[in-house]
């Protein structure tokens, strides 16, 4: 399969509740109150109760991680990073964040893949510059 | 500046091992919304053992961070393979980056994982954002 600079690997709303933060707040070990109570995050100047960021952040590479196992079961992801730009307010009807995953940059003699992701909570993009550095896309994977 | 200038090159000591178990996964990985049936696991997973190492730093009251007044402004991973379920991880932070952003500074915290075997698995870097008292 060869990979195109610009082709779209993958797109997906999600949508978060405060119990999807309860959740991660658990299963991370991120207690902080911003996230689950609205007294304590408005106290903070926050308008709500927002998501983590790093919630955000894991969300938004699991396409990425389904299109690894779909299409180039031998790669892995090398490198991952954002920047948090806006905060992912979650009311109490909740919240959807649009994950987009695009190729931004192949090498195939490297066997890597830079995939460039958006994420986006009412209408506004959430994380920077979010990059996915793909190792492992061997020279052979353009033949399978 | 927001926070104690002596804090550039301070390293914390190795956290309490962080066991990769098929129920810590599956939780994570629920929360993160991963597809069923399971991939792994979740890349992101590597936060747990940044959060134990980044509790020590919050909890030390030398450093001038305190919570209330930190904002994330950038997560970074780099992973030399991917984690495994049976993983025992550790971290190690050290403070790798310090400079004033006006009135707030930027903390630059950079924990290396190792496994039980002690090599090195990931390093995940943090960038924190400590508002200055007065903000």
């Amino acid at each position: 399969m060869a990979l195109e600079p610009g082709a779209i690997i993958a797109a997906r709303r999600i949508p978060l509740t405060r119990g999807d933060l309860l959740a991660y707040a658990a299963a991370s070990g991120d207690g902080n109150l911003i996230h689950q109570d609205e007294t304590v995050a408005k106290q903070m100047g926050l308008p709500g109760v927002i998501a983590h960021g790093m919630l955000t952040m894991g969300i938004a590479v699991q396409p990425v991680v389904d299109w690894i196992a779909e299409t180039a079961p031998g790669a892995r992801i090398a490198e991952y990073g954002v920047r948090f730009t806006r905060p992912v307010v979650v009311d109490a009807a909740g919240a959807e964040v649009t994950i987009e995953a695009k190729v931004g940059a192949v090498d195939a003699a490297a066997g890597t893949a830079r995939i460039d992701l958006t994420a986006i909570a009412a209408g506004q993009t959430v994380l920077a510059k979010a990059q996915v550095r793909v190792a492992g896309l061997g020279p052979g994977d353009d033949a399978a | 500046m927001a926070v104690n200038p002596d804090l550039l090159g301070r390293s914390y000591p190795r956290t309490d091992p962080v066991e990769v178990t098929p129920e810590r996964v599956a939780a994570f990985a629920r929360a993160v919304k991963a597809s069923e049936p399971g991939t792994g696991v979740p890349p992101t997973f590597a936060i747990v053992v940044q959060q134990a190492a980044l509790d020590a730093l919050l909890a030390d009251p030398t450093t001038g961070i305190v919570l209330e007044r930190t904002v994330h402004g950038e997560q970074r991973f780099a992973y030399r393979r991917d984690l495994v379920v049976g993983d025992v991880l550790t971290g190690e932070l050290s403070i790798t980056g310090l400079r004033a952003l006006g009135p707030a500074a930027m903390v630059t915290a950079e924990t290396v994982i190792r496994d039980a075997s002690t090599a090195t698995v990931a390093t995940a870097t943090s960038v924190l954002v400590v508002g200055s008292e007065e903000a």
